[in-house]
């Protein structure tokens, strides 16, 4: 068992936990992911970390409660414990000295960026990150990435915080100024295709973290499978990290869809079972 | 045993499941001897002088010792007689190919049906388990030796070489990367061929040996070998198994419900999708299954199908049943089960819908030609026979490749072209220092008895090296 010691609500359906997991807390390094099982009738889930610290032998990371698992998991306070948790997975991002590095992230994956951002500029790159979120109510981490960043663009989708508009307009912006070296996009699906469609005519090279439905998360099973470049790749293994220009998105979004039957009846029978 | 007996020829049949029944439940199908049963079996075996069956075990069970044993009716003796040598055996006495290893050997092949040796073990195996009073009670044992084993993998290399150093006395560790112990075991064979509470109670008795078993460490990210024996193991046994699924290339071959064999196996027996909604993880198993392969995993995978309630179950073979390397046993029960076999048949590619789910498989007719590298008679497409097989689910049974994690993780390991580890086949040496390697990361995909006879043999190269 892995107990939870810390929880908190960063906004509607986002929640933060931090769970006692030493051994992977020694290990992780940022783009890496945990799977985790919340209780003995659970699926195994992949969460990219949004923190780690090694002296108090804990791993963070932000979900939204959604499906069954991140509503099961939604229920779970500091005190309580995960049946499972396994990672470090998946290969750490790229982290060089690549000169200027925006970072882009869509929603909830702030929470996935701010190590990234946090990474890069550890190296000596110069950060601009852009955060953007569909409205003001759900923007956290904001000191918390301004923090790790030179720059800091904040964006919501109906202007209710800050400006007004998606991640790919001030993106656009600053290719379009030049001297940006390199982009990293995670967020929801279409928010990285869109990004990586934003950087293609500028040649800068673009990282997307993808998140296809996984089972073990260690290379066993090929449910991850993407396809990148036209070639079949693992996102557990040789992900979750890549080349957004290569990757296939239509399948990816296929992929993801491929069980949305199956978990609207789990969600209805746990909110059945619950009740 | 001295006087002349006569020997029935025909061995006892095992009683099964019919085959109307278990097409809808995941129970086991082989339902075991009974007392009566074993001990009649057991009569059957003419205690050779020079028994050839034991050469045939790859972990060399004294077998004509532990079945006079149980014709005797001594059970503990049987018991203790086996577990000398195998710790596993009700997983050995269910899922070992006996019929080309210790009964192939048994000298009654020259009359009539071998002593059915597995059924016997497992016999026994299933007898300890349901009298936990009469076996003597096991404390912990004490690790007595000051040496340090780190093992990677719970399947059955993994759990074997553990066994067998703690039982000399050294201190076991198995790091397992998934959420319980047991690899293939658990994730792979399916219930109703390996009740899983039957693998993890031969896993309970590898603890009882003194075995700590660590879940949820993926050995390779979690730590390096070098960093576990930088750590105090003295000694690293590598037993991940083979790992990553294999698929055919074609096109269309990531569309939805396309699954590997791995995967529909691993959501349906460790994570219990056929339980669904009570379990979370979902399995999507519509009225048409095709299921490309012809081995043992192709046949859990279509008899799975079968029982998660496909009503047309089509396995796709590219040469004839003669070349299948799936048991004679497990095709008998598939085809028992309705399972189609579609022999001589390829397929070419998948053809989805627009919501990207697979709908057809275009296939060929194949004819054989002359034998290839592997002894078996090469397929050739015959031209303008394709054709289109609706399908509502897919499941791609090729066998394995090694997953890269600890190779790649790994400094000073030799690979082969396969990518799987160069290890010494009478040692299990790699070409590191303190590293051993047993099972499928070895060899490629192969059995659970050969796996098991890997990590013997491994177990027995390390306690020599501990002990120079």
């Amino acid at each position: 068992m892995y107990r939870i010691i810390a929880k908190e609500k960063l906004a509607a359906d986002i929640f933060l936990m931090g769970v006692k997991a030493p051994e992977v807390a020694r290990k992780a390094r940022a783009g890496q992911f945990i799977i985790i099982r919340v209780d003995e009738q659970g699926e195994r889930i992949p969460l990219t970390l949004a923190d780690w610290d090694a002296e108090k032998g804990s791993v963070t990371f932000v979900f939204m409660a959604v499906g069954t698992t991140t509503r099961k998991l939604a229920l779970l306070e500091a005190g309580d414990s995960l049946a499972n948790l396994a990672g470090p997975l998946g290969r750490p991002t790229e982290v060089e000295k690549f000169g200027t590095v925006v970072c882009v992230a869509g929603g909830y994956a702030v929470a996935t960026i701010a190590p990234i951002a946090r990474a890069m500029r550890e190296m000596g790159n110069k950060v601009i990150s852009i955060m953007g979120f569909r409205t003001r109510e759900l923007v956290f981490w904001e000191e918390r990435l301004r923090r790790v960043s030179h720059e800091l663009i904040v964006t919501t989708d109906d202007g209710s915080y800050k400006r007004k508009g998606l991640v790919t307009e001030p993106l656009k912006e600053l290719l379009l100024k030049g001297g940006v070296d390199r982009v990293i996009a995670i967020g929801p699906t279409l928010m990285m295709k869109s990004c990586s469609l934003t950087t293609k005519p500028f040649g800068v090279k673009t990282i997307v973290s993808l998140n296809p439905i996984m089972v073990d998360g260690t290379g066993m099973c090929g449910c991850c499978r993407v396809s990148v470049g036209g070639e079949t790749k693992f996102a557990c293994v040789d992900g979750p990290e890549f080349d957004g220009h290569e990757v296939d998105w239509d399948l990816l979004v296929n992929r993801q869809r491929a069980y949305l039957e199956e978990e609207k009846e789990s969600l209805k029978f746990w909110e059945t079972s619950v009740s | 045993m001295a006087e002349k007996i006569k020997i029935n020829l025909n061995r006892v049949p095992m009683p099964k499941q019919g085959a109307v029944a278990r097409r809808s439940n995941f129970n086991e199908v082989a339902l075991g001897y009974s007392e009566q049963q074993a001990i009649e079996e057991a009569s059957r075996c003419i205690q050779c002088k020079n028994p050839k069956c034991i050469k045939g075990c790859p972990v060399g069970i004294d077998i004509p010792e532990f079945i006079e044993a149980l014709r005797q009716g001594n059970m503990p003796e049987a018991v203790r007689l086996i577990k000398k040598t195998n710790s596993l055996p009700g997983i050995c006495g269910r899922v070992c190919p006996q019929e080309t290893q210790c009964e192939a050997s048994c000298v009654l092949n020259k009359k009539g049906a071998p002593v059915a040796i597995g059924r016997l073990e497992r016999y026994v195996a299933d007898w300890e388990r349901a009298h936990p009073e009469v076996t003597e009670k096991r404390k912990r044992r004490r690790a007595s030796k000051g040496r340090k084993v780190a093992v990677v993998g719970s399947g059955p290399a993994g759990l074997t070489c553990a066994a067998d150093l703690a039982k000399q006395g050294y201190k076991v560790t198995i790091f397992e990367a998934l959420h319980v112990a047991g690899g293939v075991l658990m994730y792979g064979i399916p219930e109703f061929r390996l009740p899983k509470d039957i693998v993890q109670a031969e896993v309970k008795y590898v603890e009882s040996l003194g075995v700590e078993i660590k879940l949820d460490r993926v050995i390779g990210k979690l730590a390096t070998v070098d960093e576990l024996l930088a750590s105090g193991y003295d000694a690293v046994f590598l037993a991940p198994g083979a790992g990553a699924p294999m698929f055919l290339g074609l096109p269309g071959e990531n569309l939805s419900d396309i699954y590997s064999a791995n995967e529909f196996l691993t959501r349906t027996n460790l994570m219990s999708a056929y339980s669904f909604p009570l379990y979370d993880t979902p399995i999507r198993v519509g009225r048409r299954v095709a299921v490309v392969g012809g081995g043992n995993v192709a046949m859990d995978a279509s008899r799975c199908a079968v029982r998660l309630g496909a009503q047309e179950v089509n396995l796709i073979y590219r040469r004839s049943e003669a070349e299948m390397p799936a048991r004679a046993e497990e095709r008998e029960n598939a085809k028992e089960e309705g399972v189609v076999f579609r022999l001589l048949t390829n397929p070419s590619r998948f053809i989805g819908d627009e919501s990207g789910r697979v709908r057809n498989v275009e296939c060929y007719g194949m004819e054989l030609g002359e034998p290839d590298e592997s002894g078996r008679r090469r397929p050739i497409q015959k031209p303008e026979t394709e054709f289109v097989m609706p399908v509502d689910t897919v499941i791609v049974a090729l066998g394995t490749v090694p997953n890269p994690i600890i190779p790649q993780a790994t400094r000073g390991l030799e690979l082969t072209k396969e990518g799987t580890i160069c290890t010494d086949e009478a040692t299990g040496r790699t070409s590191k220092d303190e590293v051993w390697c047993g099972g499928d990361m070895a060899t490629g995909a192969a059995t659970v008895i050969s796996a098991m006879g890997a990590g013997k043999r491994a177990a027995a190269d390390i306690k020599a090296y501990f002990e120079r």
